[in-house]
């Protein structure tokens, strides 16, 4: 097309929300009272004002065709005042401002085949990239993980009925997109790339490959006469940074590209300070369609946490209360010489005192 | 015309059980669309997918593609094997910006999928982990057209590669009692000032505003963004003690001990012989712990503001940095202290693009030059509350201490005027 007839764009960046706002919510925009948690998946908030807004959270697959969101969208205009609220995580929220309204709403979505629950003190959705259906690097699916997981822990979802909520997120590669989680299950690559020297001079751009390794195990090599890389594989952690910019650089393995299980990351300020994620569990094999060893332990994660944790404490401040000798106990699993960090600042995570736990 | 469909026996386990399945949405629009084009770009969609799963490996790669007079945005995807899956060989992404906060109204979701479906695969997700509407799947030519359409009633697209990314702020405000800042004022000046910066990718890597209204930070924001808004207040929390009497009659003296004044991280709370709370706020840190147990009882206080951190992100390259306090509070009242943020985060993503490496995020630069010389270049003065502790080695030259001492005390005057 010629450039005159290409239409410019408008820049309007972020819309306002405002036009999209739930009524309610609009007249009491910063004039809300307090909350309260009436049954799993549902928040009552009442403003200064004396009104409410009765949410109810719903769980989907996220990935969806234009059926499901109509679907619900039709919930949302039957049921609720034709407005939706989307979490963080994904789930879908429905507002109505009277009670009474919350039970046929919740009997229509779940009517529907979607899953009430979600707050509070529950296993929320897991966060969710995007893996092996359109993902340029994945190691793993994203959608598929999260499916088997949600399963498995659907009543964890609808229930509400642990110390406090638990965050898990996937990541289907090193870089991490997923994000911290109380658990956290991402890949982790065991071997170095297996490189195409016949690419590599006319796909990447070989210097800021060289610069993007963290370890510094990269070099330029003649391989075959071609202008190529080559990686120091003594040198090499496996992360897979290479791989972005220079495809040619495979990294992913059908049989050595594994998962890794991290626990404790916890993005909220509340009572400590936001945490990261540690290393527990590693070696899992990335098993589709359905991941069965990479839930099994979570599971153990998840029954070991709900029994042993007081109200309010996040897996990070139980593991701390108990100790990671009984938390590695109590879930049966091995401690290793990979669990112990060596990356920079890895001093500050060694036990520099006299406290043993027996 | 009737399509050769293909086997998929692994992704058909995942239409098992009970949690909603993405494939069975796959497959009602393989079968039951009645446009012919998205049955084959659905059907070679799980044709691809399906493949991942047998080899364990993605066959997705990048390339360029936008949308006339941007360059980025879009999430270019060519498949690998799309010679055994034609129809959905260009399957591209277009990153759209949610209205702040994720509201929508039904009658807008309706009006989205309408058009979706004239140019794209029928799939979309609310939202990705950056923060976007994620359009998934239409081919290059595709892509333009539904931007057109969709750019022609309020939607703009986000930000993809070295560029400030789309924002993300929580529900705050509009719902939560919890909220200390307008989030969604927040969220629009920063990401909106930056418009060129979003379309146009031109820094060093990308830089992502979060905002959160409380320090729950259920945007988390500190692990996850470059700049980091978290709603905080300094004056005194504000107890019903009312509603303090009814929640220990309701859960007991010892729940309310166990579960809030143990659980004080500064031990700023006591509860007195006759049941009220007492709150020493001076060593009170803002974690929000009581305020969860009890939101009833107790409330933030009314001299709100906002904590800015700056320097969080995810695992590459050097490992994984939460944001640190740069400011330790602002207020965000009058029409100069909105300015006023904005000028600062310009001020950030300038000294940012200057001094970063290549593909270096903000707080990786900061790892790399230390804080102070960060500070300097940004016109920040250092204050206690950046640090968990003063420096431990005494490796350094202080050979203006004097001059920095005397500063500080000057500071304090004028602040205490």
């Amino acid at each position: 097309m010629a450039k005159q007839e290409m239409r410019e764009p408008i820049e309007t960046g972020c819309p306002d929300p405002f036009q999209y706002m739930h009524p309610v919510m609009r007249k009491n925009f910063g004039l809300w009272k307090y909350h309260e948690h009436p049954r799993p998946g549902v928040l009552r908030h009442v403003a200064y004002s004396g009104d409410e807004i009765w949410t109810v959270k719903v769980g989907t697959q996220r990935i969806l065709d234009v059926y499901t969101l109509r679907k619900l969208c039709d919930i949302g205009d039957e049921y609720a005042d034709g407005y939706v609220h989307f979490t963080l995580r994904s789930n879908i929220e429905y507002m109505v401002s009277d009670g009474s309204r919350v039970e046929p709403l919740i009997k229509a979505v779940e009517d529907a085949g979607f899953i009430v629950g979600g707050t509070q003190n529950s296993v929320t959705m897991i966060s969710h990239t995007q893996g092996w259906l359109h993902c340029d690097i994945p190691g793993t699916d994203a959608s598929g993980v999260v499916k088997s997981m949600m399963d498995e822990l659907i009543d964890e979802f609808k229930e509400a009925n642990m110390p406090n909520r638990v965050h898990i997120t996937t990541s289907c590669c090193q870089i991490n997109c997923g994000g911290q989680g109380d658990i956290a299950i991402n890949v982790q690559h065991t071997k170095p790339p297996k490189i195409n020297h016949d690419l590599v001079a006319n796909v990447c751009e070989r210097p800021s490959v060289v610069a993007r390794c963290p370890v510094a195990a990269i070099r330029p090599a003649l391989v075959n006469g071609k202008p190529s890389l080559e990686v120091d594989e003594k040198k090499c952690i496996c992360c897979g940074a290479c791989y972005p910019p220079c495809p040619p650089m495979q990294i992913n393995d059908a049989e050595h590209s594994k998962l890794a299980i991290w626990v404790g990351g916890n993005h909220s300020n509340a009572r400590g300070k936001p945490t990261f994620q540690k290393l527990v569990a590693a070696g899992i094999p990335n098993n589709p369609p359905r991941w069965p060893e990479a839930t099994a332990i979570v599971k153990r994660i998840l029954q070991a946490y709900k029994e042993g944790a007081r109200d309010w404490e996040r897996i990070n401040e139980w593991i701390e209360r108990i100790g990671w000798p009984r938390f590695f106990e109590q879930v049966e699993l091995p401690f290793t010489k990979y669990h112990i960090d060596n990356w920079r600042g890895a001093r500050a995570s060694l036990n520099a005192s006299a406290h043993i736990r027996f | 015309m009737a399509i050769e469909k293909h086997d998929t026996p692994m992704l058909d386990q995942l239409e098992e059980g009970p949690w909603p399945s993405f494939i069975s949405g796959f497959k009602r629009l393989r079968d039951q669309h009645p446009n012919e084009r998205i049955n084959a770009v659905a059907n070679d969609l799980l044709g691809q997918l399906e493949h991942s799963y047998e080899t364990r490996k993605g066959y997705w790669k990048g390339g360029t593609v936008s949308v006339y007079g941007y360059g980025g945005g879009i999430i270019p995807r060519f498949s690998e094997v799309g010679d055994a899956f034609p129809a959905s060989k260009e399957f591209h992404t277009l990153r759209v910006q949610p209205p702040a906060g994720n509201h929508y109204s039904t009658k807008m979701l309706r009006q989205l999928a309408d058009d979706w479906e004239k140019y794209g695969s029928g799939l979309v997700t609310f939202h990705g982990q950056t923060g976007n509407i994620m359009f998934i799947g239409a081919d290059t030519k595709s892509t333009q057209h539904f931007f057109d359409v969709i750019n022609d009633y309020g939607w703009d697209l986000g930000g993809a590669g070295p560029c400030v990314r789309t924002a993300m702020s929580c529900v705050g405000a509009a719902r939560c009692e919890m909220s200390c800042t307008n989030e969604q004022k927040a969220h629009r000046l920063l990401v909106n000032n930056f418009t060129d910066d979003v379309h146009r990718p031109a820094l060093p890597y990308k830089f992502k505003f979060k905002v959160s209204g409380c320090p729950n930070d259920c945007q988390n924001a500190v692990e996850r963004a470059d700049m980091a808004i978290i709603g905080t207040w300094r004056d005194d929390m504000k107890v019903d003690q009312a509603e303090v009497k009814n929640y220990v009659q309701s859960k007991g003296r010892q729940y309310l001990i166990d579960n809030v004044v143990t659980r004080c991280p500064t031990n700023a709370l006591s509860l007195k012989d006759d049941d009220t709370l007492e709150v020493n706020n001076k060593d009170c840190v803002r974690c929000m712990h009581c305020l969860n147990v009890m939101p009833k009882a107790l409330h933030p206080g009314d001299d709100k503001g906002v904590t800015i951190l700056i320097g969080g992100k995810r695992t590459l390259k050097i490992g994984d940095l939460m944001g640190t306090v740069v400011v330790p509070f602002k207020k965000l009242e009058s029409e100069e202290d909105w300015e006023s943020l904005v000028e600062m985060a310009e001020e950030i993503i300038d000294f940012w693009a200057e001094n970063a490496l290549e593909h270096e995020r903000c707080g990786e630069m900061i790892e790399r030059i230390g804080l102070v010389n960060f500070l300097e270049g940004i016109g920040i003065e250092p204050e206690p509350n950046m640090v968990n502790s003063p420096r431990q080695s005494s490796y350094v030259r202080m050979d203006e201490w004097d001059d920095a001492a005397e500063a500080w005390f000057e500071r304090q005057a004028e602040a205490a005027k």
